[in-house]
């Protein structure tokens, strides 16, 4: 913020101002509040006026070396002090440094009336006398109404009041007049604001469903522009924070670096590599799905990384987080012990939606973590409209990014209204996990799917998310004909598939067993046939033979009875052998 | 607004159990304008008729000392406060209306 306001360079044409150092205030303004003129502050009983006063005198005269005056006419000097030492501002201190004069008006009531004319030089005298002991230049007068309330004679007054602006303007002093606002038709009870001409801020206290909430509006400014919106703000120990955050241009870095997200498996799902880092990531589901688990393993991971992570818990205590995570294998203890991770826990009730607002952005500038968890944002719906969570949401994404802090926000749906984004956060977020429960044979599981991720391939798959006893676990789901089946249901298909195969395969082993087995039957035979044949084969080969012989020793024979006869002659030898033959 | 006729009915405060008491009365005004003076003036008239020889004025312009408008509390000019006797009491006004200054200073109670 503070580099944001250096930044805004009051060109010489227009209205000179005087920073406020409230925060947020001056960047509504443009600067601050006119310098050199007056300025009404006006609102009801309790909304801040007084604290408005103050901390613009004691910023002026720590911030900007402007020293002030502060004319009380309601509370004692030991009042103020005490009640603003709690928001850490020392009026003693600077009293005593010379940069801050507290001066109590009490008038005790005059009960006859005037006794004739009279004026308020009287006034007039101690305002000059203080702002010449310190050499002011900033006073404010709270609330200088009631010199009405006190003094005879309103019409004195309230020529008086318009005689001391005059005065005051004169002086180039700027000044901040309070004034108390008790119909909502007149922005004060005796109308002074007709005095008060370049700047009017209206400060509202109101309760809407039991839920109060401190706005501020700039009724008029003259001469220069301004916020015209109500803005929220918040009074607490660092003094008063306007949020006007949405005047924030989108034009914040958009870093390529890549962060994980803690589950391996999820990293995968968005393109491998995780998140973006200075992201929003949304991670919506129905009761119970696992939202808050997802936000732990990221911020598990960030740990380990050793960035700075902020848990803003808006249902759970710190104690039972880090308890329920301990009881998946996440411990988180370690890092907070580090001081690596820090909670705040609240619920959004406590303050109104602004409060929260301002709480995470303090949280946040006073830490500056590189990981916020907001768990859950739908929480947030319960102290307020959709309309002003959606804007706090805008402002805090805003202001989120341009930290390039990675965020991951829970959000709780409703069932059956899965895609529809409480507050319609979604289209604010850069990915989008949704986490249901799908229910299938009797039971429920969570699933996990990428339903959007900006910038990135990410899967289109739903995965079963399974917590176990050591960690987070994306599982791939059944899908076949049955559609998507989780749990004992997937398991059980599981099963039955491997039993089809496991059946296959031995059937497989049978055929092939039984080819073996012909096979070998096939040889064994051929075996036989072969033995078979082979001693066929010898005996008629033996016979073949044993014939031969027998032909060759039948010719044999005969030839010899030929000769032994020796009936022929020679010539007849051959003739005969050669018809003999045939025979054979 | 009292009326005519209550102020017919104002009548002489019972006078006190004990001795008369010093009256010291102390006037701010804010430098020498005509109702400064005229508050004076008034101021010194009642005392000499209702409180002769008992009483002390003292004139503070808190031109010249400014410092002191804070201890008494002035805020309205000329403011005439009654230091002696207790109770402290304020009047302001340049002191023109003598029946509002006699009941503002408790010399005439309102019946």
């Amino acid at each position: 913020m503070a580099q944001k306001k250096k930044t805004r360079q009051p060109s010489s044409k227009t209205l000179p101002k005087a920073s406020t150092g409230i925060q947020g205030l001056d960047e509504i303004t443009g600067g601050g509040l006119p310098r050199g003129r007056p300025t009404l502050v006006s609102g009801g009983a309790g909304s801040g006026k007084t604290l408005f006063g103050l901390e613009f005198l004691v910023r002026g005269a720590t911030q900007f070396g402007e020293p002030g005056v502060f004319m009380s006419f309601e509370e004692s000097i030991l009042d103020l002090t005490k009640n603003v030492a709690s928001l850490g501002f020392d009026l003693d201190r600077l009293v005593a440094e010379k940069k801050l004069f507290v001066d109590h008006v009490s008038i005790t009531r005059s009960e006859f009336g005037e006794t004739g004319e009279y004026d308020l030089e009287g006034l007039f005298i101690r305002i000059a006398d203080a702002i010449q002991r310190v050499g002011a230049r900033r006073v404010v007068l709270d609330t200088l109404e009631a010199l009405f309330g006190e003094l005879p004679n309103p019409g004195i007054v309230r020529s008086e009041i318009r005689r001391l602006f005059t005065w005051l303007k004169q002086k180039e002093l700027t000044t901040v007049i309070t004034a108390e606002r008790d119909q909502p038709d007149k922005l004060t009870r005796h109308g002074i604001e007709e005095f008060v001409s370049d700047c009017v801020i209206l400060l509202d206290h109101r309760i809407r469903e039991e839920i109060s909430t401190r706005r501020l509006r700039i009724v008029k400014y003259r001469g220069s522009t301004h916020g015209t919106n109500e803005y929220p703000f918040l009074i607490d120990d660092q003094g008063i924070s306007v949020l006007p955050i949405s005047s924030l241009g989108l034009n914040h870095e958009a870093p390529a670096e890549r962060v994980s997200s803690g589950i391996a498996r999820l990293d995968g799902m968005l393109g491998g590599k995780g998140f973006y880092r200075g992201s929003s990531i949304l991670a919506s589901g129905t009761a119970g799905t696992g939202k808050t688990t997802i936000a732990a393993c990221f911020v598990d991971a960030a740990c380990r990384r050793g960035d700075r992570s902020l848990f803003f818990a808006f249902e759970e205590s710190p104690q039972q987080i880090l308890r329920n995570m301990r009881s998946i294998g996440i411990d988180l203890e370690p890092w907070v012990r580090k001081g690596l991770l820090q909670f705040h826990a609240a619920r959004p009730t406590y303050g109104g939606i602004e409060q929260v607002l301002l709480l995470t952005h303090k949280r946040i500038t006073s830490f500056q973590p590189s990981v916020v968890v907001v768990d859950p944002v739908t929480n947030l719906l319960m102290v307020s409209t959709q309309n002003e969570v959606r804007s706090m949401l805008t402002r805090l994404v805003d202001f989120l990014k341009t930290q390039g802090i990675t965020t991951i926000f829970t959000s709780l749906t409703a069932a059956g209204a899965l895609e529809a984004s409480e507050a319609d956060v979604s289209s604010l977020m850069d990915t989008w996990l949704l986490l249901k429960n799908i229910e299938v044979g009797g039971e429920r599981n969570r699933a996990l799917y990428v339903l959007k991720s900006r910038g990135m391939e990410h899967s289109n798959q739903i995965r079963e998310f399974v917590l176990t006893d050591d960690g987070l676990r994306l599982l791939d789901v059944y899908l076949g004909a049955e559609g998507v089946l989780t749990g004992s249901a997937r398991m059980s298909q599981e099963m039955r598939e491997k039993a089809v195969v496991t059946f296959r395969l031995q059937e497989l082993e049978t055929r092939r067993r039984e080819l073996e087995r012909k096979r070998q039957t096939f040889e064994a035979r051929m075996v036989m046939l072969r033995a078979e044949f082979e001693a066929e084969e010898e005996i008629i080969q033996q016979t073949i033979s044993e014939s031969e012989l027998l032909g060759q020793e039948v010719v044999q024979d005969r030839g010899q009875m030929v000769l032994s006869r020796q009936a022929d002659s020679s010539s007849y030898k051959k003739e005969g052998r050669s018809k003999v033959a045939p025979v054979r | 607004m009292p009326t005519t006729k209550t102020i017919t009915k104002v009548r002489p405060r019972k006078p006190a159990p004990r001795k008369p008491v010093a009256w010291n009365l102390r006037l701010y005004v804010a430098g020498q304008t005509p109702k400064s003076i005229r508050a004076f003036a008034n101021l010194k008239a009642m005392c000499e008729e209702h409180l002769k020889g008992r009483y002390r004025i003292e004139l503070i312009d808190l031109r010249e000392n400014p410092q002191l408008a804070r201890g008494d509390q002035i805020v309205a000019v000329p403011t005439l406060v009654r230091r002696l006797p207790q109770p402290l009491r304020t009047v302001i006004g340049d002191l023109s209306n003598s029946v509002r200054l006699l009941v503002g200073l408790d010399l005439r109670k309102v019946d």
